[in-house]
């Protein structure tokens, strides 16, 4: 088990042939993952990577049976390559694009919502389920497989903690990468709550930062649903200054409950195992597992 | 991207939304000049002066004042223009004030109470929505009254696959305590304010005070607006606003690197490749006994040339006594990298002369690791993120 993405997922790139979507269709192609195809519109027909390119979503599931899609377009256009994907019946929206319009993800969002489908991220290093399918731009060799789930806002922070998981001896069931965008799809809740349903998952690493409330409303579910499996927890940004946005546009210290401190002891309530050191993480999983 | 009251002002009004009109004036001179065309076109016997930098607060240091003649204008005009600027929301040097704006007095006297309101339209992140702020008690930190007392404090939140409806501005201006011209007033106000959001692609309006004049007019006595820079690609005339006088020079100069860099106090630089691990590594710093001197996030192509321009940035800052170099290499090699770092080491020569910390992880770490140490350079090279900060702390004793 894991989830989200696996082995049996359909998955087309959007945004195929322009050069970030083929730099990384080609990396999640070698590294296993199914990429059924591809969509730009105008370049249907022709074939890319040894795959089909398709003009729309819509002709992607009709033809090929397209069920997930990991997005590259750029920003200006993005948004709408959301609504399109969720119009077509894809059920898994994967949005890597960094520096959409927060207007266009207003609209996005509540399209979104009203479809039977789960948009992850954008502005998010993707989902990655190791030995089964990379959908993202993560280095694919520092997830091995194991029973460690992880949610995170970083990319490069999220490679860390694996890579530190890793170094302990074990492994990861699914990595989720949510985004550090304002208006992301996948709140750190619910993708907590994907890997606490999940039965292969035995522990969650849940690494945020500054801004917002996401880790402090997924906290409290977690006490909710009585703490059934150990959480590790990080929150980034304890020197970070209020009212500056730390390279993520939802990376802003607003008031006194979106502080790094506020949120570790939300969290520290709640049962969380919270580490003040991003170097500790790898260490505390292997403790809470024991 | 923040802008001025005056541009703010502008953005509104060409919505529709009714402002306290002004004139922008450079010097004394044009204040004056300013202040007589607005006493022709408004009537406005009375002036107040009001210092143009991007903070708040400004009438807590001093600077907006009433100017009730043309000699107190200039005067006023030339006491302001120029000075270093102290707020709440300054840094205790304060802001150099390069303009001011020369506005209408709309507090006149005339047949019911002036009444002053706070109105906010911003993106509530837990709704994915936007909403509007708003509360009866105006011209006050709205923080405070917040805090004391949070019943005065109203959200009226809006769909945004219809935008806001006229019910909902009514129930505003029914909030606040409005009747007859002054709600119809309101109503309005509300109206063409959301519109303006929208249509400008601002991430924050916030108009404090909102007036209720004497004669019941409603207007945007003050404005923050801030424009969403990931939007500003479709509003070129908003994107000529920006005023770089305002912002950090050295966080200019990074920026058009393509470095995103904030300047900090501290002691301890670092280069980073994440904005997540960027602040992570800030706080490892922190941990190890020193303070950030910035936040630096290197982006995804780490190559010689941007490792040089980020060690030229980082090091324009004295108080660094250090660097921390963090890289956790995924599609980047780290042998690229370190490389980068060791051609830029060679072509600065003695420019660098605090101790660096290098600590590369992840796709070819021990190649990069033997790279850098067999360079012959001052530079301590790491593997593990405890080990890198381990080394801060030795290096900074």
């Amino acid at each position: 088990m894991s989830v989200l993405v696996n082995k049996d997922s359909k998955i087309i790139v959007q945004g195929f042939t322009g050069s970030e979507g083929t730099f990384h269709a080609e990396q999640m192609i070698d590294y296993g993952t199914n990429v059924v195809g591809g969509v730009t519109p105008g370049k249907g027909g022709q074939e890319h990577l040894g795959k089909p390119v398709f003009n729309t979503v819509s002709e992607a599931v009709e033809k090929v049976g397209a069920d997930t899609t990991i997005i590259f377009v750029p920003p200006a256009f993005a948004a709408d390559a959301i609504m399109e994907a969720a119009d077509a019946g894809i059920k898994v929206i994967i949005t890597i694009t960094e520096g959409i319009p927060v207007a266009d993800m207003v609209k996005a969002y509540d399209y979104v919502n009203d479809k039977d489908c789960r948009l992850i991220g954008p502005n998010c290093p993707g989902v990655i389920t190791p030995g089964e399918a990379k959908v993202g731009i993560m280095p694919g060799f520092v997830f091995k497989k194991g029973n460690v789930g992880i949610v995170s806002k970083s990319g490069t922070l999220t490679y860390e903690a694996a890579d530190q998981v890793v170094k302990q001896g074990l492994g990861i069931t699914t990595a989720i990468g949510i985004g550090g965008d304002p208006i992301i799809g996948t709140t750190t809740k619910e993708a907590v709550e994907l890997l606490m349903n999940d039965e292969e998952t035995e522990c969650i690493v849940m690494i945020g930062e500054i801004g917002g409330q996401l880790e402090a409303d997924a906290a409290r579910w977690v006490k909710e649903n009585g703490n059934k499996k150990p959480v590790v927890g990080f929150i980034a940004g304890e020197t970070a200054p209020k009212g500056r946005t730390m390279g993520h546009a939802g990376a802003i210290v607003g008031g006194a409950d979106d502080t790094a401190e506020a949120k570790k002891r939300i969290m520290s309530e709640c049962g969380i195992h919270v580490v003040n050191s991003p170097a500790e993480i790898g260490k505390k999983v292997a403790e809470v597992l024991g | 991207m923040n802008l001025h009251e005056y541009q703010g002002k502008e953005i509104l009004a060409s919505f529709g939304v009714k402002v306290q009109r002004g004139i922008v004036a450079h010097n004394p001179q044009e204040a004056v000049a300013g202040a007589k065309q607005l006493t022709e076109e408004t009537g406005t016997g009375w002036h107040v002066i009001k210092a143009q930098i991007h903070a708040g607060g400004r009438g807590k240091g001093g600077g907006v004042k009433l100017a009730k003649n043309l000699k107190e204008v200039e005067d006023i005009a030339d006491q302001i223009i120029g000075m270093d600027l102290v707020t709440p929301q300054t840094s205790k040097e304060g802001k150099r004030v390069h303009q001011v704006l020369v506005a209408e007095d709309v507090y006149y006297p005339g047949p019911s109470e002036t009444s002053e309101f706070y109105m906010s339209v911003l993106l509530d992140r837990s709704k994915g929505r936007n909403m509007i702020m708003y509360s009866t008690e105006g011209g006050m930190d709205i923080e405070e009254v917040a805090e004391k007392t949070p019943h005065l404090i109203f959200n009226e939140e809006v769909d945004p696959a219809i935008g806001l409806m006229p019910f909902q501005a009514r129930r505003i201006a029914f909030n606040l305590g409005l009747s007859g011209n002054a709600f119809k007033e309101m109503v309005k106000f509300v109206s063409s304010l959301y519109t303006a959001y929208v249509k400008s692609d601002a991430s924050l309006f916030e108009i404090n005070p909102v007036l209720k004049t004497s004669d019941d007019k409603i207007l945007a006595v003050d404005a923050k607006v801030t424009i969403d820079d990931n939007a500003l690609y479709r509003h070129a005339d908003y994107a000529e606003m920006r005023d770089l006088r305002e912002e950090d020079p050295i966080e200019v100069e990074a920026k058009a690197a393509g470095l995103n860099f904030v300047n900090l106090d501290g002691n301890v630089g670092c280069m980073v490749n994440g904005a997540g691990l960027a602040m992570a590594t800030m706080d490892l710093i922190k941990m190890a006994g020193g303070a950030p001197a910035n936040f630096l996030d290197v982006g995804g192509t780490a190559d010689a040339k941007r490792v040089e321009t980020a060690f030229r940035i980082i090091l324009k800052d004295t108080n660094v006594k250090a660097i921390l170099v963090n890289i956790f290499g995924g599609i980047v090699r780290c042998d690229r990298v370190a490389q980068g770092i060791v051609d830029a080491y060679k072509n600065m020569g003695d420019a660098i002369n605090v101790p660096i910390i290098v600590r590369l992880q992840g796709t070819n770490a021990e190649i990069a690791k033997e790279l850098i140490d067999n360079s012959g350079l001052a530079v301590h090279s790491a593997i593990e993120f405890q080990e890198a900060a381990d080394k801060v702390q030795e290096v900074l004793k």
